[in-house]
């Protein structure tokens, strides 16, 4: 009995799924009115297409904008329970392609929920790419039109600046010190991603993908202009010090010069907030006196 | 005077041995029907409340609660017993197999291994050969957390093994070793994995039944029932051996032929519950011990009422981890030792005195 429901649940899905493979942006579920949301940048997305009155629940990596946290939480975007999930009565999930596990997701395809899935990326295609499949899910796909070219006017207009600077500024983003060990971001980050749109150069994006904890020395020859940190709670001024003393980052441009920043972590999800994320960045890098010149 | 005394003294140590025999069946007629109900409860109660359970049960109702009952709660229940049944059982095995009430399941190094194959599973699972990863799919990390968890205790038995004979001794410390290679290779592995990998592993090592399925029960239940069957008939091998192994030769037990048994199914069980459930501490030290205080040392009622208060243990950590939150869910582990920890503290405290092996 289940068997025979599961494979048939199953199989619509995959006809579903073949039926619309030619379309760009996957499936449109206009009357989707309870919607799970799988991930910040998407629940972002939902609010700012005013999509926030048909979202249900959202995962715990969703906490931008503070309304949200009003919102069940239905666990870490990796480990979903699909009891969890399904407590809700979702009539829609849309989720970063990265959301898991693998069971879980069989479960709630099984269960036939639509799934929309949104790929990841750390460009400025991807956030647009992001808002038109989270937009046409909903059935929006006007307002995602225009947020999208908002979006990329908006980063577009950065690039037109950064194509005028002589000399990149070199960053190196630090997501951790674990006393005195610098845990930084070298390629396919989101903050590899937000480096290179703000126009500097991510010191690490050479060596090596993801966060890895550096040696001291490669550091130094890295010679930062400026160490990039999440907002943290401790107070910046203090943070700023203890990091540009450090041993590896004190013989740098960075200490010289007293370049030290730090930005919301939600600036390395890629989202609407993405260009003024970008924005901010490269003001700090290129201050506009410095343009004038 | 001193004849008389003697018997009055075996007299008593037959009467009380009597006493707890009958205490600990006694015990295992509440412990069946504690279990009963908290299968009911695993079946009852989740975080989608407003679920027709006795509707979905006899096939009828909606398709979200079918699936919530059959597909999510039923295998889930089922893993949770027999993980809880297995731990406790393998651990209560260790213990008298290495005369050490320290002992648990992971001295023969099946946890060690798993959590490798785990990890390079999760890290390295990318790099599969398309056809492996065909036939694997999205078992790769169980299937690795099995193979690894078999391999290692192989290893370690062969190195103990020498003319015949295992030495258990020998084969705790060349787990340590071997251990140390393992936490070596895994460092290494973590070093290399993307954030989502660490996140994954950071969750497997908590261990968790929320990934049980019909397909991952089907694999290891053979392999626990196996264990579960077989256990009891180690009880007597095992109450001898408590004397010392030429004692235990002596009274005609085959210590090495039991060794070679206790360690195999050990290694099969509990290397088939980690690949399901990642790793759960604390059921095989705390069940065997919170047994050993109330009915004595007897292996022939520890094995069997190990394995019905493990599957009770795990059913109502399971029940409360996923409800405390939900709709999310905490890892089973960290309400284990939450609520066990200090029970089992508690408990120690009472019975100061009463400790025996």
């Amino acid at each position: 009995m289940i068997r025979s429901l599961t494979l048939g649940a199953v199989a619509a899905i995959g006809l579903s799924a073949a039926a619309f493979a030619a379309e760009d942006h996957g499936d449109s579920y206009p009357q989707a009115k309870s919607i799970v949301s799988v991930g910040g940048p998407i629940t972002e997305i939902l609010f700012a297409l005013g999509a926030q009155d048909r979202i249900v629940a959202r995962d715990t990596t969703s906490t931008y904008p503070a309304m949200v946290n009003d919102l069940p939480d239905v666990g870490y975007m990796r480990r979903l329970s699909p009891e969890g999930v399904l407590s809700v009565a979702p009539d829609l999930i849309i989720a970063r392609h990265t959301s898991g596990p693998v069971e879980t997701m069989d479960l709630l395809r099984e269960a036939s929920v639509p799934i929309v899935l949104v790929h990841d990326g750390f460009s400025a295609e991807a956030v647009t790419d992001a808002i038109r499949t989270v937009g046409h899910a909903i059935g929006e796909d006007a307002q995602a039109e225009a947020l999208a070219s908002d979006v990329k006017a908006e980063l577009a207009a950065i690039a037109a600046k950064v194509a005028k600077v002589d000399t990149k500024k070199r960053v190196m983003f630090v997501l951790s010190n674990d006393g005195g060990r610098l845990n930084v971001s070298g390629r396919d980050t989101g903050a590899n991603g937000l480096i290179e749109l703000a126009g500097g150069i991510n010191v690490m994006a050479e060596d090596y993908a993801g966060y890895k904890l550096v040696n001291d020395e490669a550091v130094i020859k890295a010679q930062p202009d400026l160490v990039l940190m999440m907002t943290g709670r401790t107070d910046h001024e203090g943070r700023a010090e203890e990091i540009l003393a450090l041993p590896a980052v004190a013989p740098t441009p960075a200490a010289a010069n007293g370049g030290f920043y730090s930005i919301d972590g939600a600036a390395l999800g890629f989202g609407p907030r993405t260009a003024s994320f970008v924005s901010e960045l490269h003001q700090v890098l290129y201050p506009a006196e410095e343009v004038v010149n | 005077m001193v004849a008389a005394d003697a018997t009055s003294l075996t007299q008593t140590a037959q009467r009380r041995g009597g006493d707890r025999r009958r205490l600990s069946q006694l015990l295992s007629v509440i412990l069946i029907v504690v279990l009963a109900a908290a299968m009911l409860l695993s079946l009852g109660w989740g975080a989608a409340d407003q679920t027709d359970v006795l509707a979905a049960l006899v096939g009828e109702g909606s398709l979200r609660d079918q699936i919530i009952i059959w597909d999510i709660r039923m295998p889930r229940m089922l893993t949770a017993a027999l993980v809880g049944a297995s731990l406790a059982v393998s651990g209560a095995v260790m213990q008298g197999l290495f005369r050490n009430p320290l002992a648990d399941p992971g001295l023969v190094g099946v946890s060690a291994g798993a959590g490798f194959g785990a990890v390079v599973a999760i890290v390295l699972g990318g790099f599969l050969p398309v056809t492996v990863a065909a036939a694997v799919g999205k078992y790769s990390v169980p299937f690795a957390a099995f193979i690894g968890g078999w391999i290692t205790t192989l290893l370690l038995y062969a190195v103990a093994t020498r003319g015949g004979r295992t030495s258990v001794a020998t084969m705790l410390l060349a787990g340590i070793a071997l251990g140390a290679l393992i936490g070596a290779f895994m460092g290494l592995l973590v070093y290399y994995a993307d954030d989502n990998q660490l996140r994954d592993l950071t969750f497997w090592s908590m261990g968790s039944v929320a990934g049980a399925s019909w397909e991952k029960l089907s694999a290891s239940a053979p392999l626990i029932i196996l264990t579960l069957i077989a256990a009891p008939f180690l009880a007597r091998a095992l109450n001898a051996l408590t004397l010392g192994e030429a004692a235990a030769h002596h009274l005609g037990i085959d210590v090495q032929k039991m060794k070679r048994i206790a360690i195999m199914t050990v290694a099969a069980s509990i290397g088939a519950s980690t690949a399901v459930t990642g790793g759960i501490g604390f059921v095989g030290i705390v069940v065997p011990h919170l047994l050993r205080l109330v009915q004595g040392p007897d292996h022939r009622g520890l094995l069997i009422n190990g394995a019905l208060l493990g599957a009770i243990i795990l059913l109502l950590a399971d029940a409360i981890s996923r409800v405390v939150i939900a709709p999310a869910e905490l890892p089973i582990g960290i309400v284990m030792a939450a609520i066990g920890g200090p029970f089992f503290l508690w408990i120690l405290l009472k019975n100061r005195n009463l400790v025996e092996m």
